[in-house]
Parts: C-alpha cells; structure tokens; sequence
C-alpha cells in the first residue's frame, strides 16, 4: 500500500513494547491518531528490526501532518505536528 | 576517583582498540570522521541560511532537497541522515524536537544543545509549544501564524530557515550569516530586526 500526498491516514493503535523489548519510532501521542500524509521522504530499512540486529526490511517513510487541538484540547487552533511516520504503522483513515 | 579515567572513556578505548585492531575501520577513518564531527557547528548552518537568503534558486534547492544543496557549499555530509529544511513564513513557524531522544543534523551543526536533549523541552514543545515559546524564550508566535512542532523521530534530520529580518537590504552573505543563532536554526527564537 502506498498513500499519496493529501491521503487521510490513522497512526495504528499498537503498543508492542507491552510485549517484550522493542525499538519504536512512532510516539505514543500520534497512535491512534488521524493525520494527513504531507509527502513521502522516501524509503528506509525498518529501525525495529535494526535496533537489534535482525534482517531488516526497507519500507516507506511519511510525512504525516496531525492536527494539535485534536490531540490535546488546549493547543491552539490550526497548530500542527508534523511527524516521520513508516508505512507499518499507517492505514487509509 | 579519577575524572580522567571513567568507565566511559576505558570502554571508548577498548571498542575503538577492536575496531582497529580487528580490521573494521581504519585510523585515517576514524581520524576523518572526527574532524567532520569537529568542523560541525551551528556557523555552517547560519552561512546556509545566509546564502538561502540572497539567493531564490538556491533556497529553492535547499528547500527541495537540503543535503546536495549543502554540499554545494563544500561541506559534506557524507554517511550522515538525510537533511531536510523547512522554511519559516508569515504563515507557519517551525520549532523542532525529538520527543523520543535527540536526533539533531550533527554533522551540519554540532552537538544539540544540552537543553535539546531534556526531558523538560522534549514533553513541553508538544504539549504547550506556544507556551514553551513565550515563557522559555520570549518569543511570541502571532495567532495568525501556525506553529508546527516537527517531532524528529525517524531516519531525517531536520533544520529551520529562518525569516531574513528587516533592516538588512544588501548585505553581504557573511553579514548575514554573522545574525543567525543556533536557537533560530531550532526554531526556538526569531531573529529580531536589524538596527
């Protein structure tokens, strides 16, 4: 799956670092979360796997813009995140 | 105990002990990644803003794709992440963060500030960016202007090009160059007007 620029997408609500070790890149904040793919930075091999030395895939990096207030009530209005997202922890919103 | 001898350095020594005598790297590379760690500092990336500044079709190719841009001035990012520049506007103001540790354009701009790496900047720049500006910096955000917190996680790196200020019609890039901080480069302050 690939999402072009402008594609609504949600972070996926995952926590595996309740499972065992893990190395993630996704903060808690976003998970969960609908954002709006910004653009695609490219593709790189996946720092989870990476992290402890196993056979590492190259997937997709995104940049996903999310909306401030929609996270945190009290951020202003219009302000935005803007976060390096890979493409294993997104699906089309 | 010894300051100049703690476990950190004695363990420094030994890994880097392996790495040569092991075949892995040689000294004269290790030797040369020092040298790039060392010429790092936030004046490369003020000379980068500079030239952005006085010249469109460079900040255009900044903009586009930073690291062969940067390259073009001489200074070589060779092995490092990829870099990305976001430009400031009347619109939209960048602050960047690495809420999870500290991931900062080193080989362009040193070593982060200790302050980057806390976990008071880390929390508060996505939690109350506007409040973390004002009451930390002093630098206020017109309402008008959206302030976007670029959360620097993954496999780029990230730098702010500054707004050039008033004030500073014809001046030389090393002029320029001389007027940007590191802070502005994070997207913690603003650059007053020129007097």
């Amino acid at each position: 799956m690939s999402f072009a620029p402008g594609t609504r997408v949600r972070v996926r609500d995952a926590w595996p670092e309740l499972e065992g070790p893990a190395h993630i890149r996704t903060p808690h904040y976003v998970r969960g979360r609908t954002g709006t793919v910004l653009k695609r930075l490219g593709a790189f091999r996946n720092p989870e796997d990476l992290a402890f030395a196993r056979p590492a895939a190259t997937i997709p990096l995104y940049h996903v813009a999310f909306e401030q207030a929609e996270i945190w009530p009290e951020n202003a209005p219009g302000d935005e995140f803007l976060i390096e997202i890979y493409e294993h922890w997104l699906e089309a919103a | 105990m010894n300051l100049a001898e703690l476990d950190s350095d004695k363990l420094l020594a030994a890994f880097r002990g392996l790495l040569l005598s092991k075949g892995v790297l040689a000294e004269e590379e290790l030797s040369r990644s020092s040298a790039a760690m060392d010429a790092a500092s936030p004046a490369r990336g003020a000379a980068v803003v500079a030239k952005a500044w006085v010249d469109a079709d460079y900040r255009a190719r900044l903009l586009d794709n930073a690291t062969p841009a940067i390259e073009e001035m001489g200074i070589y990012l060779t092995g490092a992440p990829p870099l990305g520049v976001l430009e400031n506007t009347p619109d939209v103001h960048n602050i960047i963060v690495c809420t999870l540790c500290s991931c900062y354009p080193r080989m362009l701009l040193g070593y982060p500030p200790l302050w980057y790496k806390s976990a008071g900047y880390r929390s508060r720049a996505v939690r109350d960016p506007r409040g973390l500006l004002r009451e930390e910096w002093g630098t206020i955000i017109p309402a008008e202007t959206k302030v976007r917190v670029l959360d620097s996680t993954a496999d780029y790196r990230w730098m702010v090009l500054p707004r050039r200020p008033k004030g500073t019609e014809g001046w030389s890039e090393e002029k320029l160059a001389g007027l940007v901080r590191e802070t502005d480069l994070i997207g913690v302050t603003v650059l007053p007007e020129a007097v």
